[in-house]
Parts: C-alpha cells; structure tokens; sequence
C-alpha cells in the first residue's frame, strides 16, 4: 500500500487548503478516501455526530501534480485512512507559499500521513518543513461504511440562496431556538422557519429556481407535485450552522434537495469539488 | 532611584514590559548606580511587584507613542511605594503609583560566552519558524548539527504518542547571521518563552542569540543593542529523558544532508498485513516505555556574578514545579560625560536626552 502525491502550483495549493479548511469545521475526524481517480473526505452517518453525513469528493488531476497511488490489492485499488482534518489544515496553513508540497503515506511510530513542504529561503538551501499527521488505516472490511451515498428520493430540490445570507438568518435564529425547519417548494420557494413559544420567525426566499432534475416526473413516485406544496424537515439549527460556517469556497451551484419530513440534503457544486451534506430530521 | 526616559524609549520600556507579562508574573526592579553593580547587599535594595499593575500603567502601545513626551519612575524605599509618572502632551500628568515588596535580590549565574554553541539570526527568521507549531505548543527542541537546525515539537511523555502530529522544521546554518556549532546537540525548552521575546526582538528590530549547551544545561535567548540587553534564561529538558526521545532519529539525521526523496523506504505493506489479519482496526505499535520523570531540571547556581554589565530588572518566575524560567532584561549604560556629574543616587534608565534631571528626592 503506498500514495504518494506532489503539489507544485500555488493556486492548486491554496484551493486544496480551502477545501480542507471546510472539512475541519464540518467534522473532527472523518475518513479519507485515496483512489486512482479521485480524492475523498467522508463522514458516515453515525449517532455520535447527530446523524449528519459528509460527502467530499475532489478530482486530483485538478489538483496535483504528481499522484501515485497503490491500493490494498489489485482489484480494491483504494486506500481508505482515518484522519482529523484539522492536523491537515494546520500543516497546510503554513505552507502556502512553499515551492512545492508532497503528501506520503509513511509508517512511522504509526501510521502516518507525511505532509513536506519545501519553503523559500535566506539561504541557497530550501527550508524543509515535515509534518507527520498520524491516521488509522480502515481495513476493507469496513469499507461499505464509506461508500457514495445514493441520491435521495427527494421530494423538492431547489437552488439555495447565496450562503452568506442564509448564514446570517441562521445566526440570528439560532439566539432564539434549537430547531429550525426547512421548506421549499417546485416554484422557487424557499423558507426557513423557526417557532417557540413566544415567537416565530420565517424568512422567505423568493426566484430561487429549482434544478432541472426535479422535473423528472419519476421523482415522488410518479405523481406531479403540486409546485406550491412545500417539502419540509425539521433539523437541529446548529448542524445547518456548522455547514453554513465553514464555507469557504464560493462554489459555482448550490442546491438543496429536501425528503419530506427525513432529510436535508445540501450540495454544494464547483469544477473540481462537490460537497454534500445530509442533515436528517428531527421529530 | 529617580529615572527619566523620554519620546521612543518610553515605548521600548512598554514593550519590554509587555514582553516579560507573557513570561511571569511578578516584575523585580533593580536600579542600579552608574550602570555597574554595587556589591554590597545593604547599600541596593530590591522590589518586586505584580507584573500587571505596572503593564496597566503602559498599556497602550499606540497612545503612549501617540501622546506621552516623558515617563519618570521615582521608588520611594520607605513607603515602600514606586510613582511612575507619565508627562504627556498639553501638560496632562498622569501620576501611578504602585506598591511593591522588599525582597531578596535573586540572581541567575549564566555566562553566555561560554556556551558551546551559538545561533544568531534576525528575529524574522525565527519568528517563521515559531509560525509552524501551533500556539498550544509547550515546548519545542532545537537540534543543530554541523551545517543544519532542526526544530521540532516535543511531546510529552504521558501524551498519547499515536495521536500527536509531529511537526519538524530544518534550516541551513546559512540562514543564520552566526553559527557556531562545538557539537551536534539538542535541547527542549519552552516554546512560549521564546515567543514573548521574539515578540520583543522583533518590535526592535534585534538580532536574537541563542547560547547553549548540553541538555540539562540552560539556554540564553539575547538581544542587545547600546543602550539595552536582554537575556532570557530558560531551563532545558536534561539529559536522561531528552536521549530517549530524540536519540534515533538524531542519529539518522545527521549522517546526511538533506534527506534523498524517498518512498521506498515507508513501505507500509508489512504493517497491512498484520492490520488484515488482526481482529480489530486497531494500529499495531507497542508505545516504547518511557522511563523518566517529565520535570524539567534547570542548574542554576546561586552565587553572585562579577559581570561588568548589570542588570536594571531581573525577573524571577516563582514556577510551578515542572518549570523554571528566568529572564534579565538589563540597560547597558552609555559611559558618557553627563552621567559622571549625577549624584550617585539618581539613575538613568535608558539614554535620555541632554538636559538631566537634576531634581533628586
């Protein structure tokens, strides 16, 4: 089992740091997913994180240089490592102006991910900078854990609004209730409500546009939706928080796909990377 | 004691004082008369006081540059009292005063020319490298051999080592504006002391030294120019329990330059193996045992030094049990005229200007 990358472009550098720098403020530890293709972050569904889930994945022609990988076995060609997010993105935060960055998989007193990044210099001499991220290697049999999460079948799926905007109604509501509900309709409609004993709160989002998908007349079981009902769930508002907080890419399309009463499914779309985000509902 | 320093000097003292808050809590002051030490006890007389009521008085960096002309410090030994008194612009007067203790005169013994090894650069260089450790980190150690630097994070015994990111810088000694090395060697000390003073350095625009030894032995981070001296005095990691940790790998390091690049040498086949056949996903590593105590030893002795350059402040840090720092911050006295026609009671703190303060109490 070897891998064995090389980032040489700056540009490359900083998008692979942004992208990391997201992961770290969704989750503190989470699975990363090596294969010849693609690169990918993943967080299973598990009561400990309140049931969200993460999907990351990354195209790494995009973003390195050099990329050899060499999986478990010939026909699993992958390698799947536990690892928290936030040792790659301190080790990253410092190397952004380095010539060139090179990750390994390495054994040292455990198994580790090996992050060398050669840095500019008073001197003729490079300065090295190494660090040694340790992670656990997931055997293949816990591999089905981490696997693509299906589309839902989703009831309504609607483009976001800009995420700033989202995110600074959703901060103001949180000083007022754990649980906010989500709905959107087939018209461009979306509202974000919240509702306690004293008050209640909804913010209305109008012209959103709904993504050509869910036109599909197979989608909620074969029955035109009527576009004005609305699909909504009810989810903790700081899981929706969290996801909100660490965006730091403006990415190029954003949708939600809402089940009925089940799940909030979040994607966040860009040239190079998607990010999906599933929020389940609470009662 | 009745001192004066006036325009840019005032925030040099504001900030050395800011400086040495991050490092303890308790400010000693020593005058001294026409910059030399007086060796007899009864004649000098010490004080020492909470490091935050004298920071309080220097607070604003900004407003002090902004709008204070002139700072006095005058200590008054029978009231036990020390009245800084910050003359600013428009004539506002902005008088504090402060309470301190009478204390025993504590002394570190350190001669830094003797040291085996020295390293001296422009602060930048190592405020980059202090960049790489996270702020959390306790202490770093700095291992030099003959034409490289290499700091490293340093974990603690108890730590689980399977959970620690570990994080290595290596420089060449050309970066360096002075390197001499008698023997490769490797000390851990506190990361965050080193922090405080490079804050300092840095604000100055000084060259810091680093003087060392062996482990055990301790390490002094310096900088000077003509009218100050800092020395910060921090203990080492001895050497039983920093052999054991950093022994291996030094000696790999040093056979070569700059390691070759490498992969086949992680080979991390052997270890799947024994990951697929286990029972559980569980990391197959022993922790080696560590066998020594985590408590940092400094040797200090406590006999009184003959140095030609003396201290105007000391600061002795009451630690707890694991550590020990100390830190001079000393003015060297310019031997100029104006100051032989002083009284030998009034002092000067830093280079004043040319119309003394002929005032005394």
């Amino acid at each position: 089992m070897k891998f064995r990358a090389k980032i040489n472009d700056v540009g490359c550098l900083n998008h692979f740091t942004r992208v990391v720098n997201t992961i770290t403020k969704l989750t503190k530890a989470c699975v990363l997913r090596l294969t010849v293709n693609n690169v990918y972050f993943v967080l299973s569904g598990k009561v400990a994180n309140g049931g969200v889930s993460m999907w990351c994945e990354l195209l790494q022609v995009n973003f390195f240089d050099e990329y050899q990988l060499e999986g478990v076995s010939a026909d699993s060609n992958e390698i799947c490592l536990e690892v928290a997010p936030e040792n790659l993105s301190r080790a990253l935060k410092t190397a952004q102006n380095a010539k060139f960055v090179k990750i390994k998989l390495t054994k040292k007193h455990c198994p580790c991910l090996t992050l060398a990044a050669e840095l500019p210099s008073l001197s003729s001499v490079s300065r090295v900078v190494t660090h040694d991220i340790p992670v656990d290697v997931i055997p293949r049999r816990l591999w089905h854990d981490f696997k693509e999460p299906s589309m839902p079948d989703f009831d309504v799926s609607i483009y976001l609004p800009p995420l700033k905007t989202m995110k600074s109604v959703v901060d103001r509501m949180k000083n007022l209730s754990n649980y906010l509900v989500v709905e959107a309709n087939l018209s461009g409609e979306m509202n974000l409500k919240i509702e306690t004993d004293l008050v209640s709160v909804t913010t209305h989002f109008k012209n959103l546009g709904n993504p050509p998908w869910a036109d599909d007349a197979s989608q909620g079981g074969g029955q035109s939706r009527p576009v004005e009902a609305m699909a909504h769930a009810r989810v903790d508002i700081r899981k929706l928080q969290q996801f909100l907080n660490g965006q730091q890419v403006n990415p190029s399309k954003a949708m939600c796909n809402i089940v009925d009463q089940r799940i909030v499914h979040l994607i966040l779309l860009q040239e190079d990377v998607s990010l999906q985000y599933f929020i389940p509902a609470v009662a | 004691m009745d001192c004066v320093s006036t325009g840019g000097n005032v925030k040099v003292l504001a900030k050395a004082i800011h400086s040495l808050s991050r490092i303890g809590e308790e400010l000693y002051l020593e005058p001294m008369e026409d910059g030399r030490y007086q060796a007899p006890p009864d004649q000098a007389f010490h004080c020492k006081m909470p490091i935050k009521s004298v920071q309080a008085v220097f607070r604003s960096l900004s407003s002090l540059e902004r709008s204070v002309e002139k700072c006095r410090i005058q200590m008054n030994s029978e009231k036990s009292r020390l009245t800084i008194t910050l003359h600013c612009k428009h004539g506002l007067l902005k008088t504090h005063n402060l309470s301190f203790q009478d204390c025993e005169s504590l002394q570190a013994v350190f001669d830094k020319e003797s040291r085996g090894n020295v390293l001296q650069a422009q602060p930048r260089l190592w405020v980059d490298t202090v960049l790489h450790f996270p702020p959390s980190l306790e202490e770093v150690c700095v291992s030099v051999s003959g034409e490289r630097v290499w700091l490293k994070n340093h974990v603690e015994d108890d730590a689980d080592p399977s959970r620690a990111m570990m994080t290595e810088l290596c420089l060449s000694s050309e970066e360096f504006d002075h390197f001499a090395i008698s023997s490769q060697n490797s000390i851990t000390f506190c990361l965050k002391e080193l922090r405080g003073l490079l804050t300092f350095a840095e604000s100055s625009g000084l060259p810091v030294s680093m003087y060392f030894d062996d482990p055990g032995s301790p390490v002094v981070l310096s900088v000077s120019d003509s009218v100050l001296e800092a020395n910060f005095v921090l203990a080492t990691l001895s050497e039983d329990s920093h052999q054991h940790s950093h022994s291996n790998s030094k000696a790999e390091r040093c056979k070569a330059q700059p390691p070759p690049d490498d992969f086949m040498s992680d080979d991390m086949d052997s270890y799947l193996i024994a990951m697929e056949t286990s029972e559980l996903a569980v990391p197959s590593y022993e922790p080696a045992p560590h066998p020594c105590s985590t408590n940092h030893r400094a040797r200090l002795s406590s006999t009184r030094q003959e140095e030609e350059e003396e201290e105007e402040e000391e600061l002795l840090d009451r630690p707890p049990s694991k550590k020990f720092c100390s830190l001079f911050f000393g003015s060297v006295l310019p031997a100029s005229t104006q100051l032989t026609s002083q009284t030998t009671r009034s002092q000067e703190v830093l280079a004043s200007d040319s119309e003394d303060e002929g005032e005394k109490e």
